[in-house]
């Protein structure tokens, strides 16, 4: 089971709590968590990455591990910690903007 | 009694304020939608308990909310917003060609008579339509296809902000789209030309006979005279009494002709209301005095509407989709500000209260009349 925290109005959209577990088949990349977890929250399509482009929305950034993942492609895979659940794989909204 | 439902969308939410016919006390419900901006807020005069809210965020996008209860549970209802076919491209700031690109929905605008059937105006500007209360949304092409490519984004983005569903002809809708102007359909959205005859803008547009580049504000029209149509214009307010085929100035003596809403009397089709606005480069009330103008011969004559209204060091916006009337038999006329002040009129405009006075700043005012 793969942990994801997500960021506050996403949890409110999501009628869920910080931390929301999905699972993933195969290997766990950043296309793939995404998949699951938009499959798990419908109404989170669009609001992390476009509908069409896929391409991640510009003030929204992914950690995990401690380090930035937030520019790598779809099918990187993920460190053995976050698919297992050591770690959780980190949705944050950037602080910009008033 | 009859009750009066205000929608109100802010910057930071959305929020519901009801009373009764008397409209002198408030209850305030919200906020819903906490943090998120809400550009527009709207009931189905079909059921008026379904209700349709655009919700959206830089960080995270659009959402569409869906009520089904008046507004005391919401559902997300779908989101995706595509082009149809080729997304092609308008004109850009710098005279090339842009490729379209949703940015946000600015209006939400619900059939007169099927609470199901939705139309939606976005940024970059194109109209969506929904038959099924918004779990699926498709475009009506046409639009673009009426010189789209000449089409320009204004200070405000290339925004559909304005959708007029004719009550006494179906298949007749017109749209306002900022900067490019005002266009009609006759066949239920097929097709769709521009209809700007009469309106001038030298100081935007050095062609007098362009056909779209106007930076039009707002729409208005009566529901018992559909040809008449009222517009405030980036400059001018104006007026149309053959479905927008041609144009004429009612400013007249207006303090400012700039302003963003329109509305019409719900009882009157002759008396309009408009908030100047000093332009281009304050966009506050003239002389600090929050000043609604109305006019009982159609234009041109216009008087101030003052009671209730602060008359010194106010320095508010009123946006575009921020004006509002009821259809109570004295009319009600509501108006929301960018300092967060939504003021309600239960006299038609002669004498005004706030509603409530700290809200964030106001995006769109709505107005339901209960039974």
């Amino acid at each position: 089971m793969i942990r994801v925290v997500l960021p506050y109005h996403l949890r409110t959209l999501a009628h869920a709590g910080k931390e929301v577990e999905v699972q993933v088949e195969g290997p766990a990349t950043l296309g793939s968590i995404l998949d699951a977890l938009e499959a798990r929250y419908p109404m989170l399509r669009g609001t992390i990455r476009d509908h069409v482009t896929q391409q991640r929305r510009p003030f929204v950034r992914f950690f995990a591990c401690e380090q930035d993942w937030s520019h790598e492609p779809a099918d990187t895979p993920l460190p053995e910690a976050v698919a297992t659940g050591a770690e959780p794989f980190r949705v944050v909204g950037a602080m910009a903007g008033g | 009694m009859s009750t009066v439902r205000v929608l109100v969308g802010t910057r930071k939410g959305a929020f519901i304020l009801t009373s009764d016919g008397k409209r002198e006390r408030w209850e305030v419900s919200g906020p819903h939608f906490a943090g998120w901006e809400i550009y527009h807020f709207s009931g189905s005069p079909a059921d008026p308990n379904r209700l349709y809210a655009s919700q959206s965020t830089g960080w995270f996008g659009q959402q569409i909310q869906r009520s089904d209860d008046g507004g005391k549970t919401w559902s997300p209802v779908d989101n995706k917003f595509v082009y149809d076919g080729v997304v092609g491209t308008h004109q850009w700031y710098d005279g090339t060609q842009h490729p379209w690109e949703f940015k946000r929905v600015w209006r939400l605008e619900p059939s007169p008579t099927d609470p199901d059937m939705v139309y939606a105006g976005v940024e970059d500007a194109a109209l969506f339509r929904s038959g099924d209360g918004g779990q699926t949304w498709q475009e009506l092409p046409g639009l673009r296809s009426a010189k789209g490519h000449l089409w320009q984004p204004g200070a405000g983005g290339m925004c559909l902000h304005t959708i007029i569903l004719d009550p006494s002809n179906p298949h007749r809708i017109i749209v306002a789209i900022s900067a490019a102007g005002v266009f009609r359909t006759d066949d239920g959205g097929q097709t769709w030309r521009p209809i700007n005859h009469g309106l001038k803008s030298p100081y935007e547009l050095p062609d007098p006979d362009a056909e779209v580049g106007h930076c039009v504000h707002n729409l208005a029209m009566h529901p018992s005279r559909p040809g008449v149509l009222f517009m405030q214009k980036h400059w001018d307010v104006m007026r149309s009494d053959d479905g927008g085929e041609m144009w004429r100035e009612i400013s007249g003596n207006l303090p400012s002709d700039f302003g963003f809403p329109i509305a019409v009397h719900a009882h009157e089709p002759e008396t309009v209301y408009v908030i100047p606005i000093k332009s281009d480069s304050e966009h506050f009330p003239p002389d600090g005095k929050l000043r609604v103008y109305r006019s009982r011969t159609g234009g041109n004559e216009w008087e101030a509407l003052t009671r209730g209204l602060p008359q010194g060091d106010c320095y508010v916006n009123v946006l575009r989709s921020a004006m509002a009337v009821d259809s109570l038999e004295s009319c009600g006329i509501y108006f929301g500000t960018t300092g967060g002040q939504v003021y309600a009129s239960a006299d038609s405009g002669d004498s005004w209260a706030p509603i409530v006075r700290d809200l964030p700043a106001v995006l769109s005012v709505e107005v339901q009349t209960l039974p």
